[in-house]
């Protein structure tokens, strides 16, 4: 009728994009299974203290971490209310630290060794003394390299 | 008569919907990264070493920290707010004024600079054991922060740029420049409490 449509048999076809909600799904789901969740379900409770001073960790796959807390509700019968260390999945003592370290160390490529950092996760509310027990035997596996966990401070101004 | 056909439902915004849940995915795993102060411990000394055999560091060239179990400051002697500690801990390192009383420096020389004061101090920081976890990485934080805003405000009187748009021998000039020298000692039983 116009006389744009005059070779009508001309026209090319619109691409078909019924197959695009399918691609994206297929990106939706990848990026689902590739996400890392939180790895290990918590037994103690970790607020981490706020700070302004922080920096990124760069490699997550090099990271061991060591959270100290509460014990949650349910686990307080049995270990009471006293700051715990969690290691992977289970409470532990600060003698079992060493020997995590090294557990940690021989799950790693030989060349990654140097490069481990040790997270601490630790209550805000925990007292000193049982971080400073900590310390002590990350030096005596010579695992130097610490990152105390923190959130962004939030400014009140 | 046949039945009507009904009518297809139409799908062309299903990509957009999916792409919505994608985009969240992406927003929400990326918010989750691990933020934290870094720091290195000093290694374990060998067993048979004499602790005495390091030579004694002069009171000026020492900034104090000390932290007791009901979280309060004493620094150089002097009952302190956190808020302060900052602009303290600054003052210490840069000592602008050649006070007798503030650390010493030594003359080096440094690419980019030339021969420069570098400042003999340390900090030393120690806290009780009941100190709260919460007020000790906050002290931390405002001591790395102290010798971060040093630099930045260095970076940005030589080359003009943001510290952290330097390369890594410009940073690493400045980083000789204000060292970060943080000693912990061992924690005491100071100022009562459990």
């Amino acid at each position: 009728m116009s006389k744009f449509r005059k070779g009508g048999k001309k026209e090319t076809p619109a691409i078909a994009t019924s197959s695009l909600p399918d691609i994206v799904f297929m990106i939706l789901i990848f990026f689902m299974v590739t996400v890392k969740m939180r790895d290990v379900s918590l037994k103690v409770h970790v607020v981490t203290p706020q700070a302004s001073e922080l920096s990124k960790m760069e490699k997550k796959s090099l990271v061991s971490n060591i959270y100290v807390g509460e014990p949650d509700k349910q686990y307080q019968k049995m270990f009471g209310t006293e700051p715990r260390i969690q290691l992977n999945d289970a409470l532990a003592n600060v003698s079992d630290i060493v020997e995590f370290i090294i557990a940690e160390r021989e799950a790693r490529d030989e060349a990654e060794i140097p490069f481990l950092i040790t997270s601490l996760k630790v209550d805000e509310f925990t007292k000193m003394g049982i971080v400073q027990d900590i310390k002590q035997e990350l030096r005596r596996a010579s695992a130097l390299h610490i990152n105390y966990s923190a959130r962004k401070k939030v400014k009140l101004d | 008569m046949s039945r009507r056909k009904l009518p297809e439902i139409p799908n062309a915004s299903l990509a957009d919907i999916a792409f919505m849940v994608l985009i969240f995915f992406l927003m929400v795993s990326t918010m989750d990264t691990d933020m934290g102060l870094e720091r290195r411990l000093p290694p374990m000394p060998p067993p048979d070493q004499i602790d005495d055999d390091t030579p004694p560091i002069k009171e000026r060239n020492v900034f104090v920290v000390l932290v007791n179990a009901q979280n309060q400051l004493l620094v150089e002697g002097e009952w302190l707010d956190i808020k302060n500690l900052r602009e303290k801990a600054k003052e210490f390192i840069a000592n602008p004024d050649d006070d007798p009383n503030l650390p010493e420096k030594t003359v080096q020389d440094i690419p980019f600079f030339g021969p420069t004061p570098v400042t003999k101090g340390v900090i030393s920081l120690q806290n009780h054991v009941g100190t709260q976890y919460g007020t000790y990485i906050a002290v931390q934080s405002e001591l790395v922060g102290a010798i971060n805003d040093l630099r930045k405000e260095l970076a940005l009187q030589k080359f003009g740029k943001p510290y952290e748009s330097l390369d890594s021998d410009q940073q690493g000039a400045i980083k000789d420049i204000y060292p970060s020298k943080i000693s912990e000692a061992e924690p005491k039983k100071i100022g009562g409490g459990k």
